[in-house]
């Protein structure tokens, strides 16, 4: 078992043409990830790595019907275009790399998929992968392996430190989520839990959270209301961080008094989270939950 | 993207709101012509034109009695640096007596998706110092982006603030146009702290518009120069300029660090061990040498950082790239004007630290150890 991706995963690559995007498909190739088709509008009948390119996501769906995922590897003008166009085909999953994408525009994007029926992922994120089974998107394959530990994030860099750290240590992984540096994404930390908590394989949960925002505090009531039953290690990010200014992402920021470190540990402790100080902890405070 | 206090109020004037009577004066102007030009009669408010906040307690707002006052207000106020910077722009508006100061504001509502919508009958201080003092007065409420906010739960929100039943369609209409502003110009928050009753209207005696900065390409129109003083010093122009995302800190500690994640904790690193970062630079994820060597030029010419902490994790990001950039900067750089440590795991850790090596720059696979001798380097705790 695994959430979100996995040996079933068919993916169609939106912008397969454009530099990040066929340097990114011959990574996830070559990870194993079964891409059936890649998206390009203009450039339909051309290849990339062997994979067939299509002028829509719609002709890509009549040669491969198996498709069930998309990942975005489109400029940020024209990303909101190409998720309406996976969504719109029926695409269960659609995962936006992209940054830089208008807030207002993922805040349109994200409610139209909600009504129907598609999982966001990002944007501005480094993606999905099961290790050994499927990865969408732009993480070092290698530092990866498979166990029972879930890991949510919102830092893709930080994402990668730790599953490197647990690996190390022997510890693997179910599923890792990167979901993304933006103030309004798809997927949230609460979404991701309830799907962690259905995945029997899935036996403790990493929490990688930063600052601005207030996602960590609702993980915290979650856990708190009975609705995540699984041991959790957090790690925010930002302790030392001014408020007011973005740090590095868009969504990293103090504003409005909110999205404060003190209090997203605070919330997370009083849910009995272990929240670990500084990231190299983690694999420790992991081994002693499981 | 900021704008400042005159923009926002010429933006929400052209939606509908009253704001006072007004004209910007610029530096090098006549101020005395342009005064007299306006027909505007005392008393009057000079209001210094700065994107900080605290302007008021810095002395960026006077009250002048006449024309002439005003006159001299405004040219003491171009001297006069707030946090730092002295204003380009000076606001004089028509000064407004009033009694009541409101609060109104609409932002993302980040843990919804949606967009909310706060209000209070105690504005004039900011909506934190409010949530403070006043926590029960603050109504916030949240708007389904799909439909806007409609005008039968704009006036339940002035119902619920308990406006007496003759103000709550004004108020209403003001909160409808605040968010149509905010929809239209792609916003972050518009903010109208305080506003006021006079006669029964609603005036906006304050205002503040914040863009999202990736949508400013769909407002050609608010592409005027913005010295964001205080706010944004011109290290982080910079290397904003360069592509690069930088935040100026107060401390020694130069911090370079891939993505935005490991780059906060790099600073928490050099906290926690007793330094002070001086500052935050993200090079980002899967970085070429070339923008390694753009991020290091910055931090060996940025006078506050006395010694550099470069922190790398390799995925994407190849640790033999980032040698190489270290490399061509210290090269371009002839030499390192102060000590430079360097954390390198990851994707070809082995190739990257041996290149350091051998052009003697400590290199470390525990950032512990790089950050405590980054620090002593600096100057010690």
């Amino acid at each position: 078992m695994a959430i979100l991706v996995d040996k079933n995963t068919v993916v169609v690559v939106q912008g397969i043409t454009g530099r990040e995007g066929s340097f990114h498909t011959r990574l996830m190739l070559d990870y194993g990830t079964r891409i059936a088709a890649g998206v390009t509008p203009g450039k339909g009948g051309s290849e990339v790595h062997g994979v067939k390119v299509y002028d829509s996501v719609a002709e890509a769906l009549e040669e491969h019907p198996e498709i069930n995922t998309s990942i975005l590897f489109v400029p940020a003008r024209l990303a909101p275009d190409a998720a309406y166009e996976a969504i719109d085909a029926g695409l269960k999953l659609v995962v936006i790399i992209t940054e830089g994408i208008p807030v207002h525009e993922t805040l349109k994007l994200v409610d139209y998929a909600k009504k129907k029926g598609t999982v966001i992922v990002g944007p501005n994120c480094p993606g999905v992968i099961t290790p050994g089974e499927s990865k969408v998107g732009i993480m070092p394959g290698h530092v990866f392996t498979r166990g029972p530990v879930g890991i949510v994030s919102r830092s893709g860099t930080l994402t990668y430190e730790v599953a490197n750290a647990l690996t190390k240590e022997g510890i693997g992984q179910s599923t890792v989520i990167g979901i993304g540096g933006d103030p309004i994404v798809g997927l949230n930390f609460t979404e991701a839990m309830e799907l962690y908590e259905r995945d029997p394989e899935t036996k403790a949960l990493i929490l990688l959270g930063e600052i601005g925002g207030d996602m960590e505090e609702r993980a915290a009531r979650m856990i708190i209301e009975g609705k995540f039953t699984k041991p959790v290690v957090a790690f925010i990010a930002g302790r030392t961080a001014p408020p007011g200014k973005r740090m590095g992402h868009a969504g990293a920021i103090i504003m409005m008094g909110e999205g404060g470190y003190e209090s997203k540990v605070r919330a997370l402790e009083k849910a009995g989270v272990h929240v670990a100080r500084m990231p190299f902890e983690i694999p420790s405070l992991v081994s002693k939950v499981l | 993207m900021k704008l400042y206090e005159f923009e926002a109020k010429s933006v929400l004037r052209s939606y509908g709101v009253e704001v006072p009577a007004g004209v910007v004066v610029e530096k090098g102007e006549d101020v005395r012509a342009k005064l007299l030009g306006s027909g505007l009669e005392p008393p009057l408010v000079a209001k210094s034109q700065v994107l900080v906040a605290g302007r008021g307690k810095a002395g960026g707002i006077r009250l002048a009695n006449s024309v002439e006052e005003a006159v001299d207000i405004v040219y003491r106020l171009f001297d006069h640096p707030i946090k730092g910077l002295k204003p380009r722009y000076v606001l004089v508006e028509k000064a407004v007596s009033h009694a009541e100061e409101l609060y109104a504001a609409v932002t993302l509502d980040r843990g919804n998706r949606r967009v909310a919508v706060l209000a209070s009958l105690y504005g004039g201080v900011d909506i934190e110092e409010i949530a403070r003092e006043k926590p029960g007065s603050i109504v916030r409420y949240s708007v389904d982006v799909s439909v806007g906010l409609r005008g039968y739960e704009a006036r339940g929100i002035a119902r619920r603030l308990g406006l007496p039943r003759g103000l709550q369609g004004g108020f209403a209409s003001f909160l409808q146009a605040l968010y149509r502003v905010f929809i239209d110009y792609d916003a972050e928050l518009v903010e109208s702290n305080p506003l006021t009753i006079v006669d029964g209207r609603f005036v906006a005696l304050d205002a503040r518009i914040i863009v999202d900065d990736n949508a400013s390409y769909r407002h050609p129109e608010l592409a005027v120069e913005r010295v964001e003083g205080g706010e944004t010093s011109i290290w982080e122009s910079k290397a904003r300029s360069l592509g690069l995302a930088f935040v100026e800190l107060e401390g020694t500690v130069g911090v370079i660090g891939n993505g935005a994640g490991l780059t906060m904790t790099s600073m928490d690193l050099v906290y926690e061990h007793g330094g002070v970062p001086a500052n935050f630079l993200d090079i980002g994820g899967g970085a070429s040498s070339e923008r390694v060597k753009r991020a290091l030029l910055v931090l060996l010419e940025y006078p506050k950082a006395r010694s550099v902490f470069i922190n790398i994790f390799g995925g994407i990001t190849r640790c033999d790239e980032v040698a190489k950039g270290v490399l061509e900067a210290l090269r371009e750089h002839r030499g390192a004007p102060k000590p430079i440590f360097v954390r390198l795991s990851g994707t070809r850790e082995e190739e990257g630290r041996s290149m350091l090596r051998e052009a003697g720059i400590k290199v470390y696979d525990n950032p512990i150890d790089a950050v405590r001798d980054a620090i002593e380097a600096a100057g010690g705790v």
